[in-house]
């Protein structure tokens, strides 16, 4: 089953550029939930709260996550994102909701997966994916909180891959296609993240293809831990990822040149799902779906790219768009591995 | 199509891609607790902060990756190693360097590795515990994406000769590419490098052995890299660094030639191979290569010879030279330590007090720190970088200051250490920002206080009390986080706080803080746009001298900002109503001959297409309506926003296509015309649907005029009551907001802002081109007072023809409740399906109502302020209470409530 899957996803990648989907939280959003929403029946006595707590929605709004998923599989995604960005011990923590790590991740892969699946059994000429989304967490490995020790750390890395560890686990038990490690702020998280992941298909015997995504936060062209690009991707290149890419912070017009070196280095497929532009003074996004479309065309038809999304403010128009945009341009070819 | 080739890629921070045609690489040795006495001894008394310094300079040196050791009996070498690199970490000229962990212990290979974000090298792993051990460890190295330097060691022991050194290499080599799955290019041999010259005739080849081994392997193994120890060789001249050097240069430059891709060097101590005395060239080369029995002693005897001399570290200084501004800019931009105090004791003196270093050019340095990162051009380690070396200043003076405090002469100040509070707001999970903001100013000397995120607004101001907090600070990634700031704001000024309030965070704004926030607390409040600005606004928020001045230059920003939003006139000088209707509005009604309308009663309009009105658009105020000054089409010329205006108005045509093709919008329209008389400042019509009189009532302008200027009223258009004349008022209603709240609240969900205004902005630019077409149709057929006229649209738009239609809540009639008479008359069955909200507010938003008045001379004029005297007067005409017309009336009062 799982390698049926594995072989679509290589075939599909193939033949054309795949879609992956747009913004959970800007979806979320739209339905304007309240605490007691997000709290439900399982949480309703839950001592911290818990408005805002999105991943929690896979438990308590089951149907609502569902409804999203049907959402961007309508517009065209080919990858739908599990609802678990803040998925592990660590992020949780905000919400004293350790205890729910497991159920949410499992909850948000089979919700994920059966939706996938209905859409697969509508059309199967045209298989849909399901990733398990591991997000950064909000600590960071590489840099000090506190400056006057600038060798302190939050976490240790063995708690991070820990954490990461266990959402792997829940993720693939609920049935995931990929592993999707994104919106890395700090190479450090994202490594802790492939050792896990790596870990748990040494332990399991399971393996599943790995996408890697990374955030150039500012016009330095820099990750907020100061790598560049080229440094980011050689730091985790050694996941033998499916694909890497950017994802978040910046729209797409900013991140053309670094999709442009991606290109030059990347071994692997590349992948890229930017913010809907950057947040206007009023923190919302404004970037059209014809003018996001418009600047990742030019992408596809100079053969930079194989996955396309959106990431912050990005909804199913932007997707559906780009859907009908990508069919025009061939995916981008693997490039020659030399190994000698 | 493009090519990945087969090169070793490392990094740090920026990538090292060591290809064929790349030179030798330098790795930096001194950071090693096993050669470097110095280094062991920092390590050991545990000032990591001068050890930080001797890798700075290894780098500074040209070392292109820094090997770290910490193998020393006497410190705990995996907390040693774990503390280090995380320093290092802190410390962006540094770790912009790959690193090499280098142990003969793998728990402290393993604790570096947890702590190196970038793709770094262990150093080493080696079979001398067994094939097992060696594949177990690779594995882990593959976890951790590390390459890897592989001793040429087994089971026997370390290889010393050519051709045990490459049978390991080549049996290490076979289990890695396919047993552990390394890439080829990711493995570095190390094939032992072993000192010469020591008298002891066995060792005489060992320079020989590692060349030629070298030699072999790349060839077996191409793609492998071979690295080495290279001081080493020279052990035996230890004391004598011209001897050394020259024998590390010349070693590397046959070693090279032969494949050696990299090596451990102290970059300071390689001698340029051409610079070589020829003399100690020639000795050296004998003993390297063996090519003479009696080399070494023949080299031991020339070494006595030379006086050492020790060199010193060659750095650009060049910047020493500069002013003490300068310098400590320089210090503070480039994030350097050295001379921090040296500088700031000289400015010190200069300046004459501590604090003015501080606010003086120490300010101006993290300024400009601030300037470089808001452009890109520095990023956050190195900000932060910064800040510590601004700490270190501060920490300098501190002393300085205590004294001043203690002398009394400078009693005012008050002696505690400042301490921020900070906070991401209730609702909110976001934190990074804020954590790089409390460690910039925690290193400029404040006490953070950091209460984490989703903290409601009781729990900070608690805390703020409790700890007497000198500011707060606010932050928030998402966009309900906005509102959450207001309520603080408010909050802060209910419980009568005083301090400072510092908003950040990825969706605030200057504006929204001028706007929404600010307003909230009457203290400071102030926008941080980043994290490198925060220490300039907390510094100087927080400095007696300069709080007041820059406190009123925000507020007065703020201001400006806020007026921009709203502008409000104020006018002077009224007359009494009494004395205003004396100066009314004189229209000679005997010579004036109405034109009764061809019906009366009312009449609509419902089969109306957009695509005929929008022609009739008149696009100056939807460029206003974005905030931009100017006419139309001019304005897309203007030298500054001409270009935004274009796209602006681009976007706008094609989405009107879009209306206009996908039917987005329905547009009605209804109007009727009504016999009437003015009587004082009403107008009474007669409604023949209903049989009864309406009286409408109007204000006055109470303004003072000057000489041959009425106090105008819509009344004075309408031929009065004892005129005996029968005049007549229109009223239409019309609407092209059909559909529109479902486009709006769909592109809302979207998220796309943009096109929910521009929608909103040309719906109301349609509901004005409806309405002069509406009226345009009124004057030359349904009233026909008109009907020869002809105009271009520009003439339209320009009012150029016969006859006003002033609107309820509009100026020249600014009560809106008198909508409620109007809708009556014209669309007593909402055929035009507006409805009105509470506050007679018209739904859908893009709607226009108003009445007809045709006098040649009507004209269009602002009521303006009111006095009490009207106002009293309009409510007993109204029948309404003085409270109720107040109420309605609030904008234009000329007093407060």
């Amino acid at each position: 089953m799982k390698q049926a899957i594995n072989a679509a996803l290589h075939a599909a990648i193939q033949q054309r550029i795949l879609l992956i989907d747009g913004a959970m939280g800007t979806m979320i959003q739209r339905y304007q939930l309240t605490e007691a929403d997000y709290r439900g029946e399982t949480f309703k006595n839950h001592t911290h709260d818990l408005k805002g707590n999105n991943d929690i929605l896979s438990i308590t709004k089951p149907e609502i996550i569902a409804a999203i998923h049907r959402e961007y599989l309508e517009a065209g995604a080919d990858i739908i994102e599990t609802n678990t960005f803040s998925g592990t011990v660590i992020a949780q923590a905000d919400y004293q909701l350790e205890s729910a790590v497991d159920e949410i991740n499992y909850q948000s892969a089979l919700i994920a997966k059966r939706e996938a699946t209905a859409f697969t059994a509508k059309d199967p000429n045209k298989p849909r994916f399901v990733a398990g989304a591991i997000g950064p967490t909000n600590r960071t490995l590489s840099l000090s909180p506190d400056v006057n020790n600038p060798g302190y750390r939050a976490v240790t890395f063995d708690q991070v891959m820990q954490a990461y560890y266990q959402q792997t686990a829940a993720l693939v038990k609920g049935g995931v296609d990929i592993i999707l490690i994104e919106t890395i702020f700090d190479t450090l998280n994202a490594k802790a993240a492939i050792f896990a992941v790596k870990q748990f298909f040494k332990d399991s015997g399971k393996e599943l293809p790995i996408m890697i995504s990374g955030t150039i936060t500012d016009a330095s062209g820099r990750t907020l831990s100061g790598q560049t690009l080229e440094a980011f991707y050689i730091s985790i290149e050694h996941a033998k990822p499916f694909s890497v890419g950017i994802n978040c912070a910046l729209g797409a017009a900013e991140m053309r040149t670094h999709i442009e070196e991606l290109n030059q280095i990347a071994a692997c497929y590349i992948s890229c799902y930017p913010n809907a532009g950057l947040p206007n003074a009023f923190g919302g996004y404004d970037e059209t779906p014809e003018s996001m479309c418009s600047i990742i065309d030019e992408w596809a038809e100079k053969g930079w790219v194989n996955i396309v999304g959106g990431c912050c403010g990005t909804t199913p128009d932007h997707i559906r768009h780009m859907a009908a945009h990508m069919k025009n341009y061939a995916p981008r070819p693997l490039p020659v591995i030399e190994t000698v | 199509m493009n090519t990945i080739h087969p090169y070793l890629r490392l990094s740090g921070l920026e990538p090292l891609v060591v290809r064929p045609e790349s030179n030798f690489v330098n790795v930096g040795e001194r950071t090693n607790v096993t050669g470097s006495k110095q280094f062991a001894r920092l390590i050991k008394e545990n000032k990591f902060d001068e050890a930080l310094v001797v890798a700075l300079q290894q780098v500074e040196n040209g070392a292109q990756i820094i090997d770290v050791n910490m193998d020393e009996g006497m410190i705990d070498s995996e907390a040693a190693m774990t503390k280090f690199i995380n320093l290092i970490a802190s410390e962006p000229n540094i770790c912009k360097v790959p690193i090499m962990i280098d142990s003969s212990k793998w728990s402290v290979i393993e604790a570096g590795l947890k702590c190196i974000q970038g793709k770094a090298i262990v150093n080493s792993i080696s079979m001398k515990e067994g094939e097992e051990k060696f594949i177990e460890q690779a594995e882990k190295c593959l976890m951790y994406g590390a390459a890897v330097v592989v001793m040429a060691f087994d089971e026997q022991g370390q290889a010393d000769t050519i051709q045990r050194k490459v049978e390991i290499c080549e049996r290490a080599y076979k289990l890695l590419t396919t047993k552990v799955g390394f890439a080829p290019q990711d493995i570095i041999f190390d094939p032992n490098i072993f000192a010469v010259a020591t008298g002891i005739e066995e060792h005489n080849n060992y320079a020989v052995d590692f060349i030629e081994a070298t030699r072999i392997i790349k060839q077996k193994m191409p793609l492998v890299k071979v690295s080495g120890g290279v001081s080493n060789i020279s052990f035996s001249f230890r004391g004598n660094d011209v001897v050394r050097e020259a024998m590390h240069s010349v070693f590397l430059y046959y070693a090279i030639q032969a494949g050696m891709d990299m090596g451990i060097v102290n970059a300071g101590m390689i001698q340029v191979y051409d610079e070589i005395d020829k003399t100690l060239l020639e000795l050296v080369e004998d003993v390297l290569l063996n090519r003479r029995a009696d080399s070494t002693e023949r080299l031991v005897t020339y070494a006595e010879t030379i006086k050492s001399k020790g060199k010193v570290l060659v750095k650009d200084e060049t910047w020493r030279q500069g002013t003490v501004e300068a310098r400590l800019s320089h210090a503070l931009v480039n994030g350097i330590i050295e001379y921090i105090d040296v500088d700031t004791e000289e400015a010190r003196l200069k300046y004459g007090r501590p604090l003015h270093v501080i606010e003086g050019p120490l300010m101006s340095g993290m300024s400009v720190v601030g300037d470089l990162f808001g452009s890109g051009k520095m990023f956050l380690p190195q900000v932060v970088k910064s800040a510590r070396v601004m700490k270190k200043a501060v920490a300098y003076l501190t002393p300085f200051i205590e004294e001043e405090k203690n002398s009394k002469q400078f009693s005012e100040e008050s002696s505690a250490v400042k301490k921020i509070l900070l906070a991401t707001v209730k609702g909110d999970v976001h934190d990074i920002g804020k954590n790089i903001v409390g460690v910039v100013l925690g290193c400029n000397g404040y006490e953070i206080i950091d209460m984490g995120v989703m903290v409601p607004a009781d729990k900070i101001l608690q805390k703020a009390k409790e700890e007497q907090v000198d500011i707060i600070g606010l932050s928030g990634l998402i966009t309900p986080s906005l509102d959450e700031m207001v309520h603080v704001a408010k909050e802060m000024d209910r419980q009568g706080f005083k301090i400072p309030l510092l908003i950040g965070g990825a969706t605030t704004s200057r504006m929204h803080t001028a706007v929404k926030i600010a307003p909230g607390y009457q203290h400071d409040v102030v926008h941080v746009l980043d994290a490198s600005k925060s220490v300039q606004v907390v510094g100087t928020l927080l400095s007696e001298d300069m709080r007041t001045t820059y406190s009123a230059d925000v507020k007065k920003e703020y201001e400006d900002l806020r007026q921009s939003f709203a502008n409000r006139k104020t006018e002077k000088d009224f007359l009494s109503i009494a004395e205003a209707r004396k100066n009314k509005f004189q229209i000679d009604w005997s010579n004036y001959s109405v034109t009764p309308p061809k019906s009366t009663g009312a009449r609509f309009f419902n089969n109306i297409k957009i695509k005929d009105i929008v022609p009739l658009i008149d696009w100056t105020p939807f460029f206003q309506a974005w905030e931009f000054k100017g006419k139309f089409p001019e304005i897309m010329e203007h030298p500054e926003w001409g270009d935004v205006a274009k796209g602006l108005y681009k976007d706008a045509i094609k989405l009107l296509e879009t209306i206009v093709e996908q039917d987005w919008l329905g547009a009605k329209a209804s109007f009727g015309f009504y016999k009437a008389y003015s009587e004082g400042d009403d107008v009474v019509v007669y409604d023949p649907e209903q049989r009864k009189e309406v009286r409408l009532n109007f204000l006055r302008q109470q303004s003072s005029k000057a000489a041959g200027q009425a106090n105008m009223c819509l009344a004075d258009f309408i031929a009065p009551k004892e005129s005996g004349i029968t005049d007549y008022i229109g009223a239409f209603a019309v609407t092209t907001g059909i559909r529109l709240d479902e486009r709006v609240a769909i592109m809302q969900e979207r998220l796309d802002d943009y096109q929910a205004i521009m929608i909103k902005a040309l719906a109301d630019r349609l509901a004005e081109a409806l309405t002069e077409y509406v009226h345009m149709r009124v004057r030359q057929n349904y009233w026909g007072y008109a009907p020869n006229e002809q105009f271009l649209v520009e003439d339209l738009i320009h009012e150029k023809y016969q006859g006003i239609r002033p609107a309820p809540g509009y100026p020249a009639c600014p009560d809106h409740t008198e909508k409620l008479k109007l809708f009556s008359l014209v669309d007593p069955d909402c055929k035009t399906t507006i409805q009105l909200t509470e506050s007679l507010a018209m739904h859908p938003a893009a709607s226009v109502c108003g009445w007809f008045f045709a006098h040649p001379e009507a004209k269009y004029f602002g009521v303006g302020k009111v006095y009490k005297d009207q106002v009293v007067d309009y409510a007993s005409r109204k029948g309404i209470s003085l409270e109720e017309a107040e109420k309605w009336l609030r904008p234009n009062l000329s007093y407060d409530l």
